[in-house]
């Protein structure tokens, strides 16, 4: 492992993402505030409290995992598209580093840039909702757990694209969707039966589910499951990037 | 001595089914300036792409320095700099920061002196806090070549470095290419500007549709394969060629007033003494004589035509 080369790439990343801190952080913050004034004050008044929680303290989590998810896609598969897109791969590919370093700079880099961003949001929220975090290490663990996957996604969406519209298109028809219906802002025990299972299938109603109840002990699915499914999700994602870079798919001919 | 870069039975075909390179085998010997000459999409750039680890090869093998370049790409990898042939940069950085960026990527820490000395002989020291975009594109040409120097490489790959260049601009990479062998390094240029090896290089290879045919130390390919031609100025001009003169590549020209023979040093190394013997006999005699030889964009030519 050549820990400076991992560490030159990780920098690089995360400048250009401090070189315009000032949008990457308005706009989560931005979309963060219309979520409480929409659904927490808004309509949150006329929901009743789930589970003992108020509406706005049960959205917390799910927000901060609509933006997780959202930014480790879109940080990770636009830091390594660019370069394949400005023709300034070459450098990496050329460079005595191994897949292993590339991943660690590109994805930790992607992963650092939206957890940055979750916890700005976590502090906003604190403004509106009375919040307590029960579990801090498992909240940060799944903080972790699920920015690495979902960059390691985007990574290899980033790889996967051959124009700017593909790039989107994922996010747009597979990511957004899953996040919305995958318990952000209700619990899927609402549903009916047919679409509580149907539910079960969705890989982010173990992620949001985890991360409340590390919050507040509210929980859609067994922690051990939420684990569980995270860290499949983390190995599949692990074992299609180790293949692209085995391959050489889509970086070299 | 060993050669620093081993090419052995290498081929590549796209996975379009364009074969790129047709068996390739070549020895590249230690601090010389080899240049690769070809046609448009010939396969020059793919055959130093897959040296430099940018392109996977179809099969063959390729070794640098004795290292195997994809099961020791680490140690091969370290000592080859490659300068590519578009303008890829990251416009949004600062000169320094990306020539600092470059030598932190192959895993050494950032020497201020040595880039300060590399800036300075490439003439980008007073640009280096400004940012990419604000360059010329001689500059950004200079700025690729501070890159793939910045971790000290002892072979630096040139991919057509003075496509689009000024002449003016020309001449100083061209210096700056002289210089860094007169260091020791191996430098290896593809370009199709014939001038540009003429000048700079030790040996010429010629490749045309994936295959090497030919590679050849610089001077005693233009001395063998170079066609030469003499010009008479003669005393007095002749009407006709006389018969005892007549033999392949002999013509008469300017009314007369010059002869001009054509001739292959290969073939015939006593072909002038005859020719000039068989003028004092036919009572021809001259004023001035000179001799040409062929470039090597004549010797180039030739040889992709065939």
């Amino acid at each position: 492992m050549n820990w400076l080369s991992a560490q030159t790439i990780f920098m690089a990343e995360m400048n250009r993402f401090f070189r315009t801190i000032g949008q990457s952080l308005i706009s989560p913050v931005i979309s963060t505030v219309l979520y409480f004034v929409v659904f927490g004050a808004a309509i949150g008044k006329q929901i009743n409290h789930i589970e003992g929680i108020s509406y706005g303290a049960f959205i917390v989590p799910g927000l901060i995992m609509l933006a997780l998810l959202t930014q480790s896609v879109s940080n990770a598969s636009f830091g390594i598209y660019f370069p394949r897109f400005s023709g300034t791969i070459y450098e990496y590919l050329a460079a005595p580093i191994s897949a292993l370093e590339m991943i660690v700079g590109f994805v930790g880099a992607a992963a650092a840039k939206s957890i940055i961003i979750g916890l700005v949001i976590l502090a906003t929220s604190w403004f509106f909702v009375p919040l307590e975090i029960r579990h801090p290490f498992w909240m940060i663990a799944f903080l972790l757990l699920t920015a690495i996957t979902f960059s390691l996604l985007g990574f290899i969406i980033g790889l996967w694209a051959d124009g700017f519209e593909k790039l989107q298109i994922i996010p747009l028809l597979i990511i957004t969707p899953l996040t919305f219906l995958g318990g952000s802002f209700y619990s899927i025990k609402v549903l009916p039966p047919f679409w509580h299972t149907l539910s079960l299938f969705n890989p982010v109603v173990y992620l949001v589910s985890g991360f409340r109840w590390s919050f507040n002990e509210v929980a859609d699915v067994n922690i051990a499951w939420s684990l569980g499914a995270t860290g499949l999700f983390l190995v599949l994602c692990l074992g299609i990037v180790t293949w692209i870079f085995k391959t050489g798919y889509r970086l070299k001919n | 001595m060993p050669s620093v870069i081993s090419v052995q039975n290498l081929s590549k075909t796209y996975a379009s089914g364009l074969k790129a390179l047709d068996d390739v085998s070549l020895e590249i010997e230690r601090g010389e300036i080899l240049a690769l000459l070809g046609p448009n999409g010939a396969g020059k750039t793919t055959l130093i792409s897959i040296i430099c680890g940018i392109v996977t090869k179809s099969s063959g093998s390729v070794t640098v320095d004795g290292h195997d370049n994809v099961t020791d790409f680490r140690a091969a990898r370290k000592l080859i700099g490659l300068v590519p042939q578009e303008l890829h940069l990251s416009i949004f950085e600062t000169v320094w920061d990306t020539v600092a960026f470059s030598r932190n990527l192959y895993g050494r820490e950032t020497n201020a002196a040595y880039l300060e000395e590399l800036l300075k002989k490439l003439s980008l020291w007073d640009k280096k806090d400004q940012k990419i975009m604000a360059l010329s594109g001689g500059m950004k040409r200079r700025l690729l070549i501070a890159k793939a120097l910045a971790h000290e490489p002892r072979i630096l790959f040139l991919d057509e470095p003075t496509a689009g260049v000024d002449v003016a601009l020309r001449q100083d990479l061209w210096n700056v290419v002289r210089a860094l062998r007169d260091t020791g390094v191996t430098i290896i240029l593809t370009t199709h500007y014939i001038e540009e090896a003429e000048d700079l290089a030790d040996r010429v290879g010629v490749i045309n549709q994936g295959k090497l045919i030919l590679i050849e130390d610089k001077k005693a390919l233009m001395r063998k394969m170079g066609q030469k031609r003499l010009t008479l100025e003669l005393a007095k001009p002749l009407a006709k060629l006389p018969k005892a003169l007549a033999r392949n590549g002999l013509a008469l020209l300017d009314g007369g007033r010059e002869l001009h023979y054509s001739y292959d040093v290969r073939s015939s190394k006593d072909s002038i003494a005859k020719l000039l013997a068989d003028l004092a006999k036919a009572n021809v005699t001259f004023n001035d004589l000179h001799t040409e030889q062929s470039s090597l964009e004549d010797i180039f030519l030739g040889l992709v035509k065939q």
